[in-house]
């Protein structure tokens, strides 16, 4: 007892021993007790927090999907309130896709997360090296498609598709025509590129030149979508076919070309956009 | 030890010794979130949250830290505190969380809240404490404030989100300034305000030895 807080006392400035008259702190036992006590007490700050904000939380992902998936559309107006969002959702169908065989399946969506079923290894498949363009390892074996109607008849089609930019994964919405080629929006929901370079994805001028691109070649059997340097003269024979770089982010523009090069091809909803197409 | 007025402890770091402009401190944060008045104003709100917590709560319980554990301690609770105004943004302002999460994250290593947990909580009383955590983060935010104000007008001609000098690519007048989007622009700006700050508080310029 003796030799451990004799030391520590002896340490201190002479002027804060003064107030010090307390138990020794530093045996080893009351380390423990302290370290403990306030590992617990913080444990339980963070998990009420945690929990009691969860339903806040997931009400605000969820609107949060919502209001991308229609901002992808080109439907979501300016200060729509939530209730907007929830209104306009209505007239979109939330389908199951199986991506082997690119079956629209008949089970109910509701509740569905691609991104937590990629996790589950009863659920998803790795994906071999040579064809994740895209680097996320692996993919769910079922994926989400929203169809956008009007009166009944498909205007967009709406895919969820993400990929590695430069410091982790960006999540998009892929809005497209019922040609099932042309881009009607891109739009990047969730990233951790840095702001003013890789987020500028999120620029509405950026945004706004993908409408009008061709993600195919005119047989529609090659992806031939892919980004340049610079900005893309609209002048060129393949300009519909080429998207803008984002100057100073050359990882995460790569990255855009190749996630959409992998969601669109056979090992993702490739099949299942040949299916829709027939 | 001098026994600080609680008026001097609260409003001595706004100009006298700010943690920014004088220690020199938590920068890296201030570059991140001031492109825009709403992240800058966002952090700020959190720093002071932060900071005024986890230095009532080093404070209160300074007599009974061990000393071999002190800093960890100190990081702990201020790691709690921020992980929990972090879960807060998320759940009331899920748009700007999705700017800034990354940086809320972050004030555990701004090197403000353990500089003043180290230097102040762990020698004063839980109310001195508290205040000196104000003013700090008080401090800061003036600075992170003067900063976003100045890069948001000039880098985006908004304030806000709030239009004030049409862009020419809008139809209007003025060109914005790209490098007030990119960190190092708050860099020069801090510099500058650090300059106008010791021209008015002479007493701040460093001595040359």
């Amino acid at each position: 007892m003796t030799t451990s807080d004799a030391d520590p006392r002896a340490s201190q400035p002479a002027e804060s021993r003064r107030g010090f008259e307390t138990p020794p702190r530093d045996t080893v036992s009351r380390t423990l007790f302290v370290a403990a006590v306030l590992c617990v007490c913080c444990s339980v700050a963070v998990s009420v927090a945690a929990v009691l904000l969860r339903p806040g939380q997931e009400r605000n992902k969820l609107l949060d999907r919502k209001k991308n998936i229609l901002m992808a559309a080109g439907l979501y107006p300016e200060g729509a309130t939530a209730s907007d969002v929830d209104r306009l959702f209505e007239r979109v169908e939330t389908r199951l896709v199986d991506f082997e065989t690119g079956a629209l399946l008949e089970e109910d969506p509701a509740d569905y997360d691609q991104r937590d079923a990629a996790r589950d290894p009863d659920w998803a498949v790795e994906i071999a090296r040579d064809k994740d363009f895209g680097n996320i390892k692996r993919r769910a074996k079922r994926g989400l498609v929203y169809f956008v109607r009007e009166n009944g008849a498909l205007k967009q089609l709406v895919l969820p598709v993400h990929g590695k930019g430069l410091w982790g994964t960006m999540y998009a919405f892929l809005a497209l025509q019922p040609d099932l080629n042309t881009v009607v929006g891109l739009s990047f929901y969730e990233h951790v590129e840095t702001p003013g370079l890789g987020a500028e994805v999120e620029n509405e001028k950026w945004k706004e030149h993908w409408r009008g691109k061709r993600l195919f070649d005119d047989k529609a059997e090659e992806i031939v979508i892919r980004h340049i340097k610079g900005k893309v003269n609209s002048k060129t024979p393949n300009a519909i076919h080429r998207f803008d770089g984002l100057s100073g982010a050359t990882i995460t523009t790569r990255g855009v070309t190749d996630l959409l090069r992998y969601w669109l091809g056979d090992d993702a909803y490739g099949p299942f956009l040949k299916r829709q197409k027939n | 030890m001098e026994k600080s007025k609680p008026r001097d402890v609260l409003l001595n770091p706004l100009f006298n010794t700010n943690p920014i402009a004088l220690q020199v401190l938590g920068v890296c944060s201030a570059l991140a979130v001031t492109s825009r008045l709403d992240t800058a104003i966002t952090m700020c709100l959190s720093v002071i949250f932060v900071l005024a917590l986890s230095n009532a709560a080093v404070s209160l319980i300074r007599r009974y830290i061990p000393n071999s554990i002190r800093i960890i301690v100190q990081m702990t609770i201020i790691a709690t505190l921020v992980i929990v105004v972090d879960q807060f943004i998320r759940a009331f302002a899920y748009d700007i969380s999705k700017q800034i999460s990354v940086f809320v994250g972050l004030i555990i290593t701004n090197c403000i809240v353990m500089g003043r947990a180290e230097a102040f909580a762990m020698k004063n009383g839980v109310g001195l404490s508290f205040l000196d955590g104000i003013g700090n983060a008080l401090g800061y935010s003036l600075i992170l404030v003067v900063v976003a104000v100045i890069r948001e007008v000039l880098g985006k001609g908004s304030l806000f989100g709030i239009e004030l000098l049409k862009k020419q690519t809008d139809g209007g007048w003025y060109a914005p300034n790209g490098l007030m989007l990119l960190p190092p622009s708050a860099f020069f700006i801090i510099g500058l305000l650090i300059w106008a700050l010791r021209t008015w508080k002479k007493d701040q310029v460093e001595q040359e030895n």
